[in-house]
Parts: C-alpha cells; structure tokens; sequence
C-alpha cells in the first residue's frame, strides 16, 4: 500500500454545504470509506478535497412514506439491516445489505456509498507498482483494457450488492447539485462503461434511495462469492416474483457482479400472465444469459461466471414461482 | 506536493481524552501505533481484508486502517490495550490464553476486540452469530475452531462482561 495522498478533509453538515464543497474540482465524497480509503491507499484516488458526509444528519434517516421508504444515503449497512421495517418488510433488501463485506464493515459502510461502490478488476485493485508495471489499464490512467484489449470500453464489473436488491423495489434516487434536486431511476444512473459507470454530473451528490412495498411477492438474493464474508460478489442475483392461480403476475430479477453496471433484466413483462412452467421459466433464464456479460475481471474466467448467474438465475426463478 | 493543513482532533483513548494535532490524511492505525505509541494493533493486509487491526469506536467495532482520523473526531476508541485490568488478563484474553484461541497471535487483537464488540451485545452468543461476528478476520494459525472455542468459553463461563 502507498502512503495517503495530501488532502484536505471537510465535514459539512448539511447536504447543500456538501454539493457546495463536491463542487470544487478534485473534491471527492466520502461515506463511510470502507471501499474508497483502500483506493486512496492504492494511488486510485487523488482527491483535493475529500468531503466526509458522516456529519449531514439529513441523509441519515430511514424514513417510511405512503407506499414504501426512503433511505438516507448515509445510513449505515449495520443500520439498515437493524432496521424493524426493512426486516419484516424488505426481506430481500436485509438478505443483500448481510452479505456485503464483513460485520466490521458494515458498522461504518453507507448504502450510498455501496450504491456508488466502484467497479472492480483485477487489473484496477492492485498496487500503484504492479499497475505500472502492466502499463496502467483504460479504467485508471491507461489506454488499454487488458480485460478487451480489442474493445474501446473499461470492463470492469459492478460489485455492488445492494443496487440489484433496490432495483427489485422500484428504487428511484435523489440527486442533488449545485443546480438543483433531481430524482431519477436507480437504473438510469449506471451506465455500461467501467470507467464512466455512474451518470452522475460533476459533484452530484446521491442523498436518498426511494424503494416501494411489494406485497404478495416471494423473493431472495443470493451472491456467489470466493470467501464466504467480505469477498465481493462474483455474481449476485435478486429477485422477486409473483404468481396467481398458476399464472405469472409479475417477476423482476436484477443482477450484479456482471456487467460494468448492475443489470435490471429487461423483457421479463413478454412472460407476465402466462402459466408457470417450463417454457416460462426458460424463456426468463434466457434473458438472463443474454444480458449479463462476465469478462475476465476477476480470477474466475467469464465463462464460469456466465454458467453460474444462469444457474443461480434459474434456481431463484423456480423456488420462487 | 499539496501541503494539506492539521488540525486538532479530540478523541479519547482507553479512558484517556487526548487533543492531537494531526493532518487530514492521518489514518486511525498511524495514529495508535506511531502517535500514541499503542501497538497492540496490529497492521496487517492493510487494506480492510483481514480484520487485525479492529478497534472499538463508540463501542462498535471499526477497522483502523481504513478509517481517517477525523472520522473519529470526539468519538470513543477502545483499543486491545484497555481490556486487561491492574495487569490482570480479561476474561476474554484468558480464555484465548486457555483455549489456545492464539498462536501466534498476529490477528489476535482484531479478534479479541471483534469478540468484545459482540459480547457487550450479546453474552451467550451461538456459534453462528461468533462465525458471523469474525467472519471479517483472518487467522492463518487455528483454523478458527480454537478461536469459536475461546469465544464459547467466555459465554458459558457466564463471565462476559
């Protein structure tokens, strides 16, 4: 690990102080750090301002709405899952926030921070000297993915856990600037770009997550990962489904760990109010296979990453219908 | 270079309050080891994998190496220092001495203080919730079964604190 870059820290305490702060140049967010001080310490990161968000009391509240939450985004993991409402009522979203990182980490990691965890690779998370030395890559001061080295694009792939979960509930998110408030789809704030995965403009801060009650749904995520705790995901998969009287009513699947963004599987509507059998249900897994891309990001090939989100994919689906 | 300002942070050590004056890239291990000079925490794959360097802050456990300074800014930390009484092992540090929870005891005072945390939540925890509560340190000696042990003991022997 390098020494730590000189920065200065600033502890704003509300979140128009903060986008004022995140609007200088260099300046970078910082939630709980649990993921973004690792990348200091490897020289991915050389911020002039780091504006530390712990002290804006406003985007730490778990607040319930007509229809379902809104989350601060820097409410705590370990809060999240404490949480009485999201435990009886947001069982997928608990199940996803447990799995991420270790108990440790959870005590001080954000939602907003793991909603805009940085895309991973295994040649981006390594030392300033091993990166040199493999002349840097596309993501990070090279220009070259040595993930795709035919591509022009960053392929390295989005971690998170929680996006898949949110994305389940219809997550929408509060975005705010120097120009304003701007809520959009959870979905639309990634894109399919490693290096460029978040559609965030410059200093936009993620203030809170908006998710939706689903009754009557059967769901579960499930993460396939090396280490069973603080690994990150080689793939994860969220679902929730609803049948009625043998018919499919609805079914969402989001996944996560294969693709440069977290995937909300389109397409699936084509298959609501049909019966649930085994044409459905290939016809969903099928979707699934051809829109989640595994590359050669992590130690485990694409290939083996591919078989595993379709198989996890299919499991899900027919435990839950 | 950028030359980043210091600043004085208040954070209370052990039971100590102390005023420091440290700059903004400070991270919380530096200060325990190089500042304090409490080196009971340990560094080791100094990138919040492994767990050794755990600490208590405000009674929650928090990985040093990963965490700046300021975050801890008027907060409580407890390190592996503060545990043992009048010289006297705790009971917890006993029973890792007894059990054979450490061998070589790198990783033992990020376990230890991971222990501490889920104790002071829940004095008879099941092996699932030890497992769950070190699932984030590493220990390369034991094979962890020592360490699930230590913790049980602890918890039976009613002398959780």
């Amino acid at each position: 690990m390098e020494l730590l870059p000189e920065f200065e820290i600033r502890q704003p305490k509300t979140a128009e102080e903060a986008v004022a702060l995140g609007a200088e140049a260099d300046a970078r967010y910082i939630g709980g750090g649990t993921d973004f001080v690792p990348n200091l310490r490897r020289g991915l990161e050389t911020p002039s301002t780091v504006v530390d968000l712990s002290e804006v009391s406003e985007m730490q509240q778990i607040e319930e709405t007509e229809n379902g939450l809104k989350i601060g985004a820097s409410v705590s993991l370990q809060q999240l899952i404490s949480n009485e409402l999201v435990i009886k009522q947001y069982a997928l979203l608990a199940q996803a926030a447990e799995t991420i990182a270790g108990t440790t980490h959870r005590q001080s990691a954000t939602v907003g921070g793991n909603l805009c965890l940085d895309t991973r690779c295994q040649f981006y998370n390594q030392s300033e000297w091993w990166r040199k030395s493999n002349n840097y890559c596309l993501k990070y001061r090279g220009d070259i993915c040595h993930v795709a080295p035919q591509g022009d694009i960053c392929r390295a792939a989005y971690s998170g856990d929680l996006a898949p979960a949110m994305m389940v509930y219809g997550a929408k998110v509060e975005l705010v600037s120097a120009a304003g408030k701007r809520v959009i789809d959870l979905k639309d704030m990634y894109q399919e770009d490693g290096a460029n995965y978040l559609l965030l403009n410059p200093g936009e801060l993620l203030v809170a997550v908006i998710i939706e009650r689903l009754d009557g749904y059967n769901t579960e995520y499930r993460k396939v990962r090396v280490r069973g705790g603080v690994d990150f995901p080689l793939v994860g998969v969220a679902v929730a489904a609803k049948s009625n009287a043998g018919k499919l009513e609805d079914i969402r699947i989001a996944l996560t760990g294969t693709n440069s963004r977290p995937v909300f599987v389109e397409g699936a509507e084509e298959s609501f109010g049909k019966p649930v059998d085994e044409e459905t249900i290939k016809a969903l897994v099928k979707l699934v296979r051809v829109q989640s891309k595994p590359m050669r990001s992590t130690f485990t090939p694409g290939s083996y990453r591919s078989k595993v989100v379709v198989n996890v994919a299919r499991r899900l689906i027919n435990q839950l219908l | 270079m950028r030359q980043s300002s210091k600043s004085v942070h208040e954070v209370t050590v052990n039971g100590r309050r102390r005023e420091s004056v440290v700059p903004p890239n400070m991270l919380l291990i530096d200060y325990l080891r190089e500042e304090l000079r409490l080196t009971g925490t340990k560094t080791g794959c100094d990138g919040g994998e492994c767990g050794a360097c755990t600490v208590l802050v405000d009674g929650k456990p928090m990985l040093s190496c990963i965490t700046l300074v300021s975050k801890v800014n008027g907060k409580e930390v407890e390190t592996v220092e503060s545990l043992s009484e009048n010289g006297r092992l705790s009971s917890l540090q006993r029973m890792f001495h007894e059990k054979l929870g450490t061998q070589c005891g790198f990783c033992t005072p990020g376990v230890i203080m991971a222990s501490e945390a889920l104790l002071r939540k829940n004095a008879n925890p099941s092996d699932e919730e030890i497992r769950k509560a070190l699932e984030g340190n590493l220990c390369r000696c034991t094979g962890y079964v020592k360490i699930l042990e230590s913790v049980k003991a602890v918890a039976e022997a009613g002398a959780a604190r």
